[in-house]
């Protein structure tokens, strides 16, 4: 590759406080238009903002999880600008003091583990919503003030792969936080993107583009590599560049520029006098990080550690909160000592049932102790693991114990010799020329002649016994 | 004498002894302001009739006695509009606290709202959107401003008290000019909750009232916390009318130099010094003191004040509330509501706020003004290290002509130049009556104390109160 | 510092303030005049003071997050110089 792609992204996230940032309205999500709303989040004269502590708690809470520096002494500024979803037209935000800064986040990509600065967190409200009719402009208010959080990266990312992982990364770490919903369709999560393009090795970043409405991580990722491919080919044709906001259209697949008359922004930022400022001492951040869970990274490691778990298996099961719990739960009420033969039921059979299903594996309808039941079933070689994965899917449909569902099904293997004997003889007899290249060497043909007697079987009789009997009898 | 003629504090009393009901107060009140209000024009709106619920409550400390408020304290279903166009017909959903506290101690809220400066932006009560109020000393005069109307109300006995709000002085310059006691309380002493702001870090509301005792009384009633004002300080109300002891012996006042310069009208600095030398014959030590900072002090307020403003009036935009020019095109609508609802000292300060904030000025203008605020309240630490309080004139003159600073606005700025420091130091300051002018106009004594001392400001002008008679003397009208 | 009017023509789009020209002429005077006035404050030194932003020595004052009544529709919309159902209105902005 000739360029380097940078990437930074700057992401929006709505905190689940139970009331908006500034007033005692509620947050609660699909309400009538205007009815989540009062004098504050309004915006109407006289009316005064004071901050919601839930909002800080949870913000520190973040900050502390993205490894930055909570800054001691922090305050609220306006923004400045008129538009009609911004009530009092100006936006509660941060500007030179914001909550924290300098923090990090490891991502992996191709399990290449690389770590991603965060130039800052920072603490703002919400606007309201607009739909715009034929005639006119509707507001709806009810957003308005909804605590937000921005997080913006440094410009570390490389490729939309990476941006992609980033965003995975930040999202389990906040759904590990219990601060926000995180979900970009209901827009309590959203992200834009910086990018731009350099020779590689160069210095100096390029003429950066600015990538706004993307509606999911994958909406990102493929604006990212529509937008690389775009400014690559108009740096071969060295085409001007300009420094621009472009919008993502999903339905066509690329990036449109957006075209505004205004120039450069002047947002006119200053300290917020309706509010106070905030002294964020050690004491208050030692309180918060008692109550931090433990998170993605921490818990991989201590799976690994811990249940002698590969890195990989321990990174899937961490990636979401409440997988992670159910996993631990099943792993440790497991009696046997290889925890690794529980992950593995996790990892696969159970994963692929709860996809199979489009549910989370923690959703997934399960009795553990007949999970570990069922495990036992098969280390005994009671049943084959082909049947037991057909009972498991079936615990899952109805409930049913892994014992009942066995005998139900008759699926008790055989791996008594008298029992498997006369099939044996069978088909030894059945299939001489088999017989005759098995003990000319050719060891293919053993695998053969079991899987004929597991057909004779109905899949029921025990393979390594099968194979153990063969091989003693034309030996 | 009329009902409507005496202070607070005596009608309370006679309604305690059942002489008199709260229905007869508010009769006697309309009944002047149907006589003197063609002149003086205290209030906004009068020919619109609007509802004001008496309140009488025999158990209440206020006992349903009316109070006139101020066009920029919200009042919930009173309509309240800063006396600006671009708030036409506005009726705010809810009560300042203020007004809530007010009403839970059994105060009638005067359904007439005080005239002031639009969006007390001015020092003559001039920028009205409903025109000039009207000076009750002389016809000719303005009342100060901007809470002119407040002033002029109760001075001409067409209230009986009220409430004004004060970013640079608009309080006590208003009732130095009409003759009557008003208070700057302490920033953070009473709730600006549903005070329409002007500057935030600068706004209080504080008392208008014809003696020190009522403004005692108003005080503990509208003082204390409000956990909906951030900026509210959570620190006990004490009693104030316990300050009201006549006892002023021993204290140190401090005279600022700064504030006896060019610019002092002889007449008020001659008045100013016999006021002194009256607090001295009562007992107070006197001494120059200096206030290095004082001559910056306009163009500091100038800057933050209307970077403020700036800020607070961009609401206005025809979207939820009030005046809106129809039009096709949003930036147009915004452009021009705003162009025909904000008189020219709005569109001025706007325009000068939000210069100071835009880029490349800020530093210059804007931080820089923070920082000599900063000096300016160090000045004032300095000299309460050593002094009880401090005292001054509230004006350099007194009321000026109709018209006279009005095509002037550096002029006008310049009126305030002795109230502008308390509000950016955020210490509490008085203006009582102290004397009047040859031509029969009033002038105010202003004395100033430590953050939250208003009791000292209270135990002062009380005992100078007691020791004079300016304020029992009534313009003719 | 002098305010040519192209800046002042900014400043008034910034603060969405229509200006005629005549007022542009007046305005233009009169802000010179009380910026003349400001500059004063070039003369002091001011390298070593802090800024006061918030005249009090108070921080940290926050709220409960425990929901309180809202307004109704109705009492929101009350004011609107124009509403369709539950929305305000505004001119189509034109993105």
């Amino acid at each position: 590759m000739k360029y380097q792609t940078v990437i930074g992204l700057e992401v929006h996230v709505q905190l689940n406080t139970k009331t908006k940032a500034f007033c005692g309205c509620s947050t609660d999500f699909g309400k009538a238009p205007n009815s989540n709303v009062c004098p504050v989040c309004l915006g109407f004269p006289g009316s005064l903002p004071v901050y919601n502590r839930e909002a800080l708690n949870s913000a520190i809470k973040l900050a502390l999880a993205f490894n930055c520096q909570i800054q001691e002494h922090t305050k609220f500024d306006r923004k400045n600008y008129f538009y009609p979803d911004l009530p009092k037209n100006y936006q509660i935000s941060q500007y030179d003091l914001p909550l924290s800064r300098n923090g990090y986040l490891d991502i992996f990509t191709n399990d290449t583990p690389k770590r991603i600065g965060i130039t800052r967190v920072h603490l703002e409200e919400d606007a309201g919503k607009l739909i715009h009719e034929a005639q006119a402009s509707l507001v709806d208010f009810n957003r308005t003030g909804i605590p937000l959080l921005e997080i913006v990266s440094e410009p570390d990312l490389n490729s939309p792969q990476e941006a992609f992982d980033y965003l995975t990364s930040l999202k389990s770490i906040i759904e590990y936080l219990d601060v926000s919903d995180c979900d970009m369709e209901k827009g309590s999560l959203r992200c834009d993107a910086n990018i731009s393009l350099r020779i590689q090795g160069a210095k100096e970043l390029g003429v950066k583009t600015e990538l706004k409405n993307m509606n999911s991580f994958k909406g990102v990722k493929d604006a990212l590599t529509f937008e690389v491919q775009r400014q690559t080919k108009l740096l071969e044709t060295q085409e001007v560049m300009l420094q621009e906001t472009r919008l993502w259209d999903v339905e066509q697949g690329i990036t449109v520029s957006m075209r505004t008359k205004e120039g450069a922004k002047d947002y006119r930022y200053f300290p917020d006098p309706d509010l106070t400022v905030f002294i964020i001492d050690q004491a208050m951040i030692a309180g918060i990080k008692t109550q931090l869970p433990e998170l993605p990274q921490e818990k991989m490691q201590r799976f690994i550690k811990e249940y002698g778990l590969t890195e990989a298996d321990a990174k899937i099961l961490v990636s979401t909160k409440n997988d992670a719990d159910f996993a631990e739960q099943c792993i440790r009420e497991y009696p046997g000592k290889d925890k690794k033969e529980m992950a593995n039921w996790i990892i696969g059979p159970l994963l692929s049932e709860a996809n199979l299903r489009k549910v989370k594996l923690h959703e997934l309808k399960l009795d553990k102790k007949e999970l570990i039941s069922l495990i036992g079933f098969v280390q005994r070689q009671d049943i084959s693991h082909l049947s037991a994965k057909n009972v498991l899917s079936q615990m899952i449909d109805n409930g049913k114990t892994a014992q009942a569902l066995i005998k139900e099904g008759n699926l008790q293997q055989i791996s008594n010799t008298e029992e498997l004997a006369a099939v044996i003889e069978t088909v030894i007899r059945e299939n001489v020329k088999s017989v005759d290249d098995f003990k000319a060497g050719k060891t293919n043909a053993l695998m053969y002649l079991v899987g004929q007697v597991m057909k004779k079987s109905a899949g029921k009789a025990n393979p390594k016994v099968v194979g153990e009997i063969i091989r003693r009898r034309l030996s | 004498m009329e009902l409507n003629q005496f202070t607070a504090h005596e009608l309370l009393a006679k309604l305690k002894n059942k002489e008199v009901s709260a229905e007869k107060i508010l009769l006697s009140l309309q009944e002047r302001i149907h006589k003197t209000e063609p002149k003086v024009k205290a209030y906004a709106r009068v020919g619109e009739v609007e509802n004001s619920a008496a309140n009488p409550s025999a158990l209440s400390l206020l006992k349903g006695l009316p109070i006139t408020i101020k066009d920029n304290i919200c009042t919930a279903g009173l309509t309240t509009e800063c006396c600006s166009k671009i708030l036409r017909g506005f009726r705010p959903p809810y009560d300042a606290t203020v007004i809530s506290k007010l009403k839970e101690n059994g105060a009638t809220i005067f359904a007439l709202k005080a005239n002031m400066d639009e969006f007390a932006f001015g020092s003559s009560c001039e920028n009205s959107y409903f025109g000039p109020t009207h000076n009750p000393w002389d016809l000719e005069c303005v009342p100060g401003g901007s809470s002119g109307g407040s002033a002029a109300a109760v001075a001409s006995d067409e209230a009986i008290w009220a409430l004004g709000s004060d970013t640079g002085g608009s309080i006590r310059q208003p009732a130095s000019f009409c003759g009557v006691v008003g208070l700057k309380p302490t920033y953070g002493r009473v709730s600006r909750f549903g005070l329409i702001a002007f500057a935030s870090s600068l706004d209080q509301i504080g008392p208008i009232t014809k003696d020190v005792q009522d403004a005692a009384i108003l005080s503990g009633i509208i003082c204390g916390h409000d956990p909906r004002d951030s900026t509210s300080v959570n620190q006990e109300v004490p009693d104030y009318t316990k300050s009201l002891t006549g006892d002023i012996k021993g204290l140190k006042i401090g005279i600022p130099k700064e504030y006896f310069v060019a610019g002092l009208d002889t007449e008020v600095k001659s008045i100013i010094e016999e006021a002194i030398d009256k607090l001295k014959t009562l007992g107070a030590f006197t001494d120059p003191v200096s206030l290095p900072h004082t001559e910056y002090a306009v163009p500091v307020y100038y800057i933050i004040a209307t970077a403020e403003a700036s800020s607070n009036l961009a609401r206005f935009d025809g979207v939820q509330y009030g005046y809106r020019v129809a039009s096709d095109n949003l930036i147009q609508m915004y452009k021009m509501t705003r162009a025909q609802g904000f008189g020219p000292e709005a569109k001025r300060r706007i325009l000068l706020g939000t210069f100071a904030l835009s880029h490349g000025y800020y530093d210059a203008y804007y931080l820089r003004a923070l920082k000599v605020r900063t000096l300016i309240k160090q000045d004032f630490d300095k000299v309460f290290q050593d002094f009880d309080c401090i005292v001054a004139p509230t004006s350099p003159t007194p009321a000026f002509k109709i018209g006279e600073r009005a095509q002037d606005p550096l002029k006008m700025y310049l009126s305030d130049i002795y109230t502008i420091s308390v509000n950016l130091a955020g210490i509490p300051a008085i203006s009582i009556p102290c004397g009047f002018t040859k031509k029969g106009l009033p002038v105010g004594l202003q004395i100033m104390a430590k953050p939250f001392n208003e009791e000292m400001l209270f135990r002062v002008a009380h005992t100078f109160e007691q020791n004079t008679d300016w304020h029992k003397i009534k313009p003719k009208l | 510092m002098s305010l040519d009017k192209e800046t002042i023509k900014h400043v008034a789009h910034l603060a969405r303030i229509d200006l005629q020209p005549s007022e542009l002429e007046k305005l233009s005077e009169e802000l010179q005049k009380i910026l003349d006035f400001i500059d004063k404050l070039s003369a002091l030194d001011v390298d070593q003071v802090k800024p006061a932003s918030h005249i009090l020595p108070i921080s940290n004052v926050l709220r409960e997050d425990k929901p309180q009544v809202s307004l109704t529709p109705e009492m929101a919309l009350d004011n609107a110089p124009d509403k369709k159902g539950n929305f305000f209105c505004v001119p189509k902005i034109l993105e």
